[in-house]
């Protein structure tokens, strides 16, 4: 899992079939300081908004079976939006 | 997922047994900026209509062959949708 934060929403009418009727968010990954270290495009299972801190699945077979399919090419998931998070020091 | 713009074709004719009749695009990745990141990647398309130019989104790795039909491995990065817009 990763820590994110949603910074827009990707509008896409032509795409695999997998993905017709999913929203996809565009997120920042980010590191312990909450600093960037660079983006993902992932499916959105929780309705995230932008500007929300979010938990990112980064692995495709966990996706697809969160999606409760064999086969589809999808890797990252928006599992769940963060309330609070302590890095400690 | 990734953003990439489609910035040319790749024609091969003598391809491995099951790439018959799959298009291979170059793929230059995109920063969240969409400004050009890393190296240009050949890409399966599997929406069979993407082209030069287009704003798309690309998979990689094992979710690249998922994305063919039927579901073929010898892929490494796989067009999978064509980006309208992206807005915050």
């Amino acid at each position: 899992m990763k820590v994110g934060r949603v910074a827009a929403t990707v509008v896409s009418t032509i795409s695999h079939p997998f993905f017709d009727g999913q929203r996809l968010l565009l997120c920042h990954i980010l590191d312990s300081g909450g600093d960037t270290t660079g983006y993902t495009i992932a499916v959105d299972r929780v309705d995230a908004g932008v500007g929300d801190p979010v938990l990112i699945l980064d692995e495709g077979s966990s996706a697809r079976q969160l999606f409760g399919v064999e086969t589809g090419p999808v890797r990252a998931v928006i599992a769940g939006i963060i309330d609070d998070v302590d890095f400690g020091d | 997922m990734q953003l990439g713009r489609v910035t040319g074709t790749v024609v091969a004719t003598m391809k491995v047994d099951g790439l018959e009749g799959v298009r291979f695009l170059v793929v230059q990745p995109l920063d969240e900026e969409q400004q050009p990141s890393g190296r240009a990647v050949i890409a399966a398309d599997a929406l069979h209509t993407a082209g030069p130019g287009e704003l798309i989104y690309f998979v990689a790795s094992r979710e690249a062959a998922e994305a063919l039909e039927p579901r073929f491995v010898p892929v490494d990065h796989a067009i999978v949708g064509i980006v309208d817009e992206v807005y915050p």
